[in-house]
């Protein structure tokens, strides 16, 4: 009986980070539940124990009951008729599942019927959901947008809508349109007040909308007649309740194919505004996009490791020149990378995870009443490495994701090429992480202010600093000159001052800090977890080496050199 | 209209991924290799028990398990999925009981709870595979008994329907309740775990297991009183010790035989479509597979 929590002991040890006393503390306001829910910890322990447990139940879903129906949800995919959008069969069976679990409001506040757990165990969550289904994660994932409705939304709004969400109703973000994808700040969709019936009215066209027949909608449209940026825009509540959205059409798409991409049409249809006007984009979609990032980071660690699973099991399975070809040196290597990868990007995924929680638990507590000076610091910090880090994984660990599906099929060789292998679907579903809630290169975008302003070097300098076991030298004088060839990279590209030259290495630059960033964070949890070693042995090898070759690179390369480079 | 549910349910071991220490050389099961669960078909069960309550509100569903101090974890398990209550019957005196002791042991339980409408269980447990308690037990208590249920299709006036699943094909009954059913593996599998109910319910506990356990979350059971589950020995539930366990077990055992399965005979086949055909005949004639 497959459970995916049980048969991986790394996400326990993630779970069970110190960090979560605090986060716990935060988030559960000192226990203050414990009178009014039943279902509400009373302590530390009981919190953390309920954590765990709960995770069992989503390993054992996706252990029997999507990982099962994976196959045919991507043979199948959901359907379009008369507007109206049908999930596979299996999809629709993930949702029940996930409904009768109890499991679409998890981040959720208790008052609102959720499970109001801290954003490591959600999270947690998706990397499960992500490795036996990447594109059913997607639907799963969704719940993020209950997070940006509780965050931005009004009372009544959450009363009314918080509750239907946690009890299985679906959302939808519906942001890009045909010709406003990376840049939103385009969105025509318009929004028209009408003073008779005092209520939005919107009129136009979403594409590219996951899950677009939703029950409720988030809607980013233009609210002020005759803009043309981001501060024309505005976010509104769509509740299908009241009808006017139908699905044009639903996209072919490579992988994640059980996930409904939708083309939506929106003629009339009564909405109610979210927050305040002319915020939409540049306040509630940038927060709600960081979240959504995480997610997309959860699905890449989930996918990378059903890469390196299946890689794992072919490879020892497989026997060539009378022996499994796993002992073979191109292979064992091969796998060794994919599993260094992949507990790279977990290591990254809980580290981010962390920081997003606890700033959040502070910023949410500000709402009640008013931090203390110290509170405030704290929630300053990890704010700024949250907003470090988000990019940075996200950017990483997708594009982990896809080398370690494509290693996938190499080790299954022909076998890989053809659809019979779950390799084969692992590599269409991973093909979209490196893209959406913004590509890898919109990621190095968001990510340079960190290089530049030094973020990433003071955390890096602030791993040095932590105690290590005496057996770990090695590995840490590694990382230390690492760290310091990454410093001298950063300062010969910036001192040029010459910004398209910046723009030209910025992906090298971050690159060499996500080597140093994930190699200490496995080197923290070998301090902790001695089944670390292999992966921070290959990890922190594998780091210095691209590190050594970003330098080699940009000490080479000549500023003239440029110009060649343009078609 | 609301309905009392009874479930039977019983604690095994999971004697399906069998590895080769499952038997002890004297040929009895070895239970400590075997991680122990809740057996399927009363799962089966137990998702028709809840259907019922997801259908007709105010029903109550509550567990009646036999077994050592652990089988608690029965009733947490039904907790977790959506039961209200149930009972561990516990005793020294029960052990070592055939089917007769056991269905006695229960039907003494399901009267000292009292009333009911419907008492469900698997058709047959995967450690014994008699299929005999549910029967009996109805027997005991001089119901009516609808075995191999499938479906639950309605309850109405008094009466339950029910669909049947038997070797070749399937059969709609009605039944006048109260009564017994049995249900087959192949109704829908039980529902998952409830997060919710599962951090509601987790600390619940016998008085045993609360003597036993390191935590201490002694205020707890004051506060949240259902967390106390309901143990019953023999004299609670007013059965006569000669008739429970070894004592009341007319079953013996008269020798055990390990089966070595081994290929007898090879056939070669050629590899054309008739050959092929000509096999699969053969094998569905025989009851190899089909």
């Amino acid at each position: 009986m497959a459970n995916f929590y049980l048969d991986n002991p790394s996400l326990k040890h993630h779970l069970n980070h110190p960090l979560m006393k605090r986060i716990v503390e935060l988030k559960e306001r000192n226990y203050a539940d414990k009178d009014t829910f039943d279902y509400a910890p009373v302590d530390f322990e009981d919190a953390m124990d309920s954590y765990d447990k709960v995770l069992e139940i989503v390993g054992e879903i996706c252990g029997e009951i999507i990982t099962p129906n994976a196959e045919s949800v991507d043979h199948e995919g959901p359907t379009v008729e008369n507007g109206r959008g049908t999930y596979a069969r299996g999809t629709q069976e993930n949702l029940d599942a996930a409904r009768k679990a109890n499991l679409m409001g998890v981040a959720m506040p208790r008052r609102y019927g959720g499970l109001n757990f801290p954003i490591v165990p959600y999270i947690m969550a998706a990397d499960l959901v992500s490795r036996a289904d990447a594109g059913f994660e997607n639907l799963w994932g969704l719940q993020d947008c209950a997070e940006t409705l509780y965050e931005f939304g009004n009372e009544n709004q959450r009363q009314r809508y918080l509750p239907r969400v946690c009890g299985g109703e679906t959302m939808s973000m519906d942001l890009t349109e045909p010709d406003a994808g990376s840049d939103l700040q385009s969105v025509m969709l318009k929004a028209t007040y009408s003073e008779e019936d005092g209520c939005w009215y919107l009129n136009g066209v979403k594409r590219f909308i996951t899950n677009g027949d939703a029950d409720i909608h988030l809607v980013l449209a233009r609210s002020e007649d005759g803009t043309r940026d981001g501060r024309g825009l505005s976010m509104f509540i769509y509740d299908k309740r009241n009808g006017g959205v139908n699905v044009r059409r639903i996209e072919n798409k490579m992988g994640i194919k059980g996930s409904p991409t939708c083309e939506l049409v929106y003629r009339n249809a009564k909405a109610e505004l979210c927050g305040d006007r002319k915020l939409g984009l540049i306040k509630y979609v940038m927060a709600l996009m960081n979240g959504a990032r995480l997610g997309i980071m959860a699905q890449a660690v989930g996918l990378s490791e059903a890469a390196y699973r299946e890689g794992l099991a072919y490879a020892q399975e497989r026997k060539q020149f009378s022996k499994a070809i796993i002992e073979f040196p191109a292979v064992y290597e091969m796998v060794a990378l994919m599993r260094a990868k992949t507990d790279a990007s977990r290591t990254m995924l809980y580290e981010t995870a962390r920081f997003v929680d606890i700033y959040k638990a502070l910023e949410d507590i500000s709402k009640e009443r008013k931090l203390t000076p110290e509170e405030r610091q704290e929630m300053k910090k990890y704010s700024k490495l949250a907003d470090a880090f988000t990019p940075l994984g996200k950017g990483m660990t997708t594009e982990y994701c896809n080398q370690n599906a494509y290693d996938a099929i190499q080790i299954h060789g022909g076998s890989g090429f053809m659809k019979d292998y779950t390799c084969e679907r692992l590599y269409r579903d991973a093909r979209i992480t490196n893209i959406y809630e913004g590509t890898t290169q919109l990621q190095v975008v968001a990510a340079i202010r960190h290089v530049t302003t030094g973020t990433y070097l003071n955390q890096l300098r602030e791993y040095e600093a932590l105690e290590y076991k005496a057996d770990l030298e090695d590995l840490k004088k590694k990382l230390i000159s690492m760290t310091d060839k990454y410093e001298e990279i950063v300062k010969l590209v910036t001192e040029t001052k010459d910004n398209e030259y910046i723009d030209f290495h910025a992906r090298r630059m971050v690159e060499a800090a996500g080597h140093c960033v994930m190699g200490y964070l496995l080197l923290q949890d070998t301090n902790k977890e001695e089944s670390f070693r292999h992966s921070a042995e290959v990890y922190i090898s594998y780091g210095q080496a691209e590190i050594n070759k970003i330098y080699a690179y940009i000490t080479s390369f000549d500023r003239e050199d440029l110009g060649y480079f343009k078609q | 209209m609301s309905l009392k549910i009874i479930v039977l349910a019983k604690q095994v071991p999971d004697t399906r991924n069998v590895g080769k220490d499952a038997m002890k050389a004297d040929g009895t099961v070895n239970r400590a290799a075997l991680p122990a669960i809740f057996n399927p078909e009363d799962l089966n069960a137990l998702e028709q028990a809840l259907r019922l309550k997801d259908a007709y509100p105010g029903t109550t569903v509550t567990l009646l398990t036999m077994g050592p101090g652990r089988a608690a974890e029965i009733i947490r398990e039904g907790l977790y999925r959506g039961a209200d209550g149930g009972y561990l019957l516990t005793d020294r005196a029960f052990a070592g009981a055939d089917t007769l002791a056991t269905s006695y042991a229960i039907s003494m339980a399901i009267r000292k709870i009292g009333e009911f409408d419907l008492i469900l269980c698997g058709r047959q447990a995967i450690d014994g595979d008699t299929a005999q308690v549910g029967p009996q037990v109805a027997e005991k208590l001089g119901l009516s008994q609808i075995t191999y249920a499938e479906e639950i299709k309605e309850v109405k006036d008094g009466k339950i329907i029910i669909k049947r699943r038997l070797e070749r094909g399937v059969e709609t009954v009605e039944g006048k309740l109260p009564l017994v059913v049995t249900v087959n593996g192949s109704a829908p599998e039980c529902r998952p775990r409830n997060a919710k109910y599962l951090q509601k319910y987790k600390h619940a506990k016998t008085v045993t297991e609360k003597q036993e356990a390191d935590t201490d979350y002694t205020e707890l059971y004051n506060v949240r009183p259902y967390l106390n589950l309901q143990e019953w020995s023999v004299a609670d539930v007013n059965a006569d010790v000669k008739w429970c366990g070894l004592s009341g077990s007319p079953t013996k055992v008269k020798k055990i035989e390990n089966v070595i399965f081994q290929a007898k005979e090879s056939k070669t086949l050629e590899p054309t479509d008739n050959e092929i055909d000509g096999l699969m005949k053969e094998l569905i004639a025989n009851h190899t597979i089909g």
